[in-house]
């Protein structure tokens, strides 16, 4: 897709609406659904990977120094991260407060 | 002319089905459509015509089977009645969303409850805005003609829209006709193969059937009307070309001794035979009565029914199915073709012939005896149910 969804007029939309270009879902931006984000503690990290394993949207990735940081884009803000963080080193914080 | 040939209707619907030369077929068998799917189970079992044949377990199964087909290509076939529409009608919508041609010959039935084999157009109208381009015949031999008439449309590139084929079940679906029966080399040459814009296919992956936002869900169902609206010339079209292989030339709307007529009957179906037999006895008696038929009901062909029916002073429309609570189905959309004329012609409507009672031409006699002394009396726009004791 070269431009959002919400600029599309009728007239260019494929026939029968049809997804010509394979894995375009990654251009959805679901992290707009959540009001909780995740915020490592990276001091109680240990690198255990579990919130990467449990994240159900694959929002976690490794980044260069080692630590699985949810990418806010897709991370819809469900906390299973959190709750399954053997250190407690994930909290939830609201998105609005932290700005 | 061709030979004719006499032939149960729905035996003639499913040889055409073989001479279109279909990919799959899938259907569940419901009285009084189920001729039509025995016929073809026959011929695919006798290797007559080399088609998939999908034994489903449900409507619901049967037309989802045409609609993955279709994806991927196939041209593809299947029939229902009543209840049978009623539990295919979630993707009778996806059918036309996806923009996927294939042909479902609706042989009409009513609608439970109560329970009842018999003929209406209550099961049409269930579906009515499912976006498929819907045709209503009038005998068999329409039946047969406009199968083909169906694929060539439907498939077209600038069309793309799947097609149903209304005909009164039992009244038409049981009857033995005479046909005039075309050649396999013209339809071959009227039909061609298939040749889908998109399809499902290994070599160049798409996705049908996504989500949409609401941020784009409104552009999908305006690109979606805009293409049945626009599918009206290549209608024209491709009649013109079926009349010029075979001498049998249809229209959106087809008038009887109407051109001078105040007062028109307007019928749907297999009944505007009898109708136009009231017409002709009513003729003799020096009445000024004449015949509309609306074959064309998705898109509503508004220019034309205008055009056919300005001059009268008053329209009597038969509807074969009721709108609980509001009219008959075909006076609604009549109403709202006249509404923006300032010289209109008054609109009666009766509810006749539900669940397959005889309409007779003296009860369309009578029919039009009633419209005209109750519009007289100021009563222009009058609704009933005919024929109801009590």
């Amino acid at each position: 897709m070269t431009k959002p969804e919400s600029e599309w007029t009728w007239k260019e939309l494929p026939v029968g609406n049809v997804i010509l270009e394979p894995g375009n879902a990654s251009q959805y931006r679901t992290g707009d659904w959540k009001t909780l984000k995740p915020v490592l503690n990276r001091e109680l990290c240990i690198h255990c990977g579990l919130c990467y394993i449990f994240c159900p949207d694959m929002a976690y990735n490794l980044n260069e120094e080692s630590f699985f940081i949810a990418d806010l884009f897709y991370c819809k803000g469900c906390g299973i991260c959190a709750k399954e963080c053997p250190t407690g080193a994930i909290s939830m914080v609201l998105e609005e407060e932290e700005k | 002319m061709a030979k004719r040939v006499g032939m149960e209707v729905s035996i003639a619907a499913a040889e055409a089905v073989k001479q279109a030369n279909v990919d799959v077929i899938s259907a569940y068998p419901i009285t009084p459509q189920t001729h039509i799917v025995e016929h073809l189970s026959e011929l695919v079992a006798n290797g007559e015509l080399d088609a998939e044949f999908f034994c489903v377990e449900s409507e619901h199964s049967a037309l989802s089977v045409c609609v993955g087909a279709a994806a991927t290509g196939a041209r593809t076939f299947t029939c229902t009645s009543s209840q049978g529409l009623a539990l295919m009608s979630e993707i009778t919508y996806i059918a036309s969303g996806l923009r996927l041609p294939m042909l479902m010959i609706i042989s009409n039935r009513t609608l439970s409850s109560p329970l009842s084999i018999w003929n209406d157009h209550s099961d049409a109208m269930s579906i009515r805005d499912c976006g498929w381009i819907q045709f209503f015949v009038e005998n068999g031999q329409e039946v047969y003609d406009h199968v083909f008439v169906a694929y060539r449309l439907g498939e077209d590139r600038n069309v793309l829209l799947p097609v149903i084929i209304n005909m009164d079940g039992f009244i038409l679906s049981h009857v033995i006709e005479p046909f005039e029966l075309i050649e396999q080399g013209k339809i071959d040459q009227f039909l061609p193969p298939y040749q889908p814009v998109h399809r499902l296919h290994p070599d160049r992956p798409v996705t049908m059937g996504a989500f949409a936002l609401p941020s784009i869900f409104a552009e999908t169902k305006k690109a979606q009307e805009e293409a049945i609206r626009s599918s009206m010339p290549k209608i024209l079209e491709t009649w013109k070309a079926f009349g010029d292989m075979t001498g049998r030339y249809y229209h959106p709307v087809e008038t009887y001794k109407a051109e001078d007529a105040d007062t028109l009957l307007v019928t749907m179906g297999s009944c505007s035979e009898t109708a136009s037999v009231a017409v002709d006895k009513m003729r003799e008696e020096g009445r000024s009565v004449g015949l509309v038929k609306i074959r064309l009901w998705r898109p509503f062909p508004f220019e034309d029914f205008k055009k056919a029916t300005l001059h009268a002073r008053q329209l009597v429309v038969i509807d074969r199915a009721v709108s609980v609570g509001a009219c008959g189905p075909v006076a609604a959309e009549v109403k709202a073709a006249l509404y923006g004329e300032a010289q209109r012609p008054s609109v009666y409507n009766f509810v006749a012939g539900i669940s397959g009672r005889d309409v007779t031409p003296s009860d369309f006699m009578k029919m039009v005896d009633k419209a005209e002394i109750q519009i007289e009396e100021g009563n222009k726009e009058g609704y009933e149910i005919y024929g109801v004791r009590g």
